[in-house]
């Protein structure tokens, strides 16, 4: 039995036609060879299929859609693609290089993510509770001044007009808030960071 | 018997795509219609 091998361009043709079954013959006539040269290019097995796969996209696409022009190059043609499609992935690579992780480098080393894991933000939380407890245990005139300036950011100057009293008047009064505070701390021994 | 000093050729494997690859082609190629109206290109994927 004599086994006959339709060339390159009936296979398009059958193709273009509505024959899905010329592709796969297409396909499993050039894999290896395009498949090969990829890889030769991109030592990856991944990536090679990858671009395997975009590179036959490109060519079921043009096919379809009626742009193929057939001179009888089509392996010239789809090695041609494959080709370009391997110095995209280079110049995609060069802009974007892709670090891997190993033994001596993490990548966690460059970023890190300084947001409060869930458990840190409730610790943080309680110690704002905390702190505000004692803030409502000082004097008025302490308390006044010191919400002023720690919760609602107030220049010295902007207190004392406010509060009708001099800088230093003010000054001091946040001066024995910190005081009391830093007492009423060690007296109960409360701890209040993380 | 003599030893062989002859190095192991890279190529001696068949490189080939993955059955995977193959398949989503195929699959792709059967799904896929191009339809052109006046200079532009409509690209369909039936499920």
């Amino acid at each position: 039995m004599v086994n006959i091998q339709l060339p390159d361009a009936s296979l398009v043709k059958e193709y273009v036609a509505g024959n899905e079954d010329a592709l796969a013959k297409l396909i499993k006539r050039h894999e290896s060879k395009i498949y090969g040269f990829i890889y030769s290019k991109i030592p990856d097995r991944d990536i090679t299929n990858d671009i395997f796969q975009d590179t036959f996209i490109k060519v079921i696409k043009t096919l379809k859609s009626n742009s193929y022009n057939e001179e009888g190059k089509f392996l010239p043609w789809v090695m041609r693609i494959s080709h370009n499609l391997v110095v995209d992935h280079y110049r995609k690579t060069k802009k974007m290089p892709m670090f891997r992780e190993t033994e001596e480098f993490s990548i966690f080393s460059i970023m890190s993510d300084n947001s409060l894991t869930i458990e840190n933000k409730i610790i943080s939380e309680q110690v704002q509770m905390d702190l505000k407890k004692l803030i409502e245990g000082l004097p008025a005139d302490q308390k006044e001044v010191l919400v002023m300036r720690m919760y609602q950011d107030m220049s010295f100057k902007e207190i004392s007009e406010i509060t009708g009293v001099s800088i230093n008047t003010a000054l001091g009064r946040m001066r024995y808030a910190l005081m009391n505070l830093r007492k009423v701390i060690d007296k109960h021994q409360i701890v209040l960071t993380n | 018997m003599a030893k062989t000093y002859s190095k192991k050729s890279l190529f001696s494997q068949v490189m080939k795509p993955s059955k995977e690859t193959i398949s989503f082609l195929l699959g792709y190629s059967k799904a896929l219609t191009i339809i052109k109206i006046e200079n532009k290109s409509f690209e369909i994927i039936s499920n």
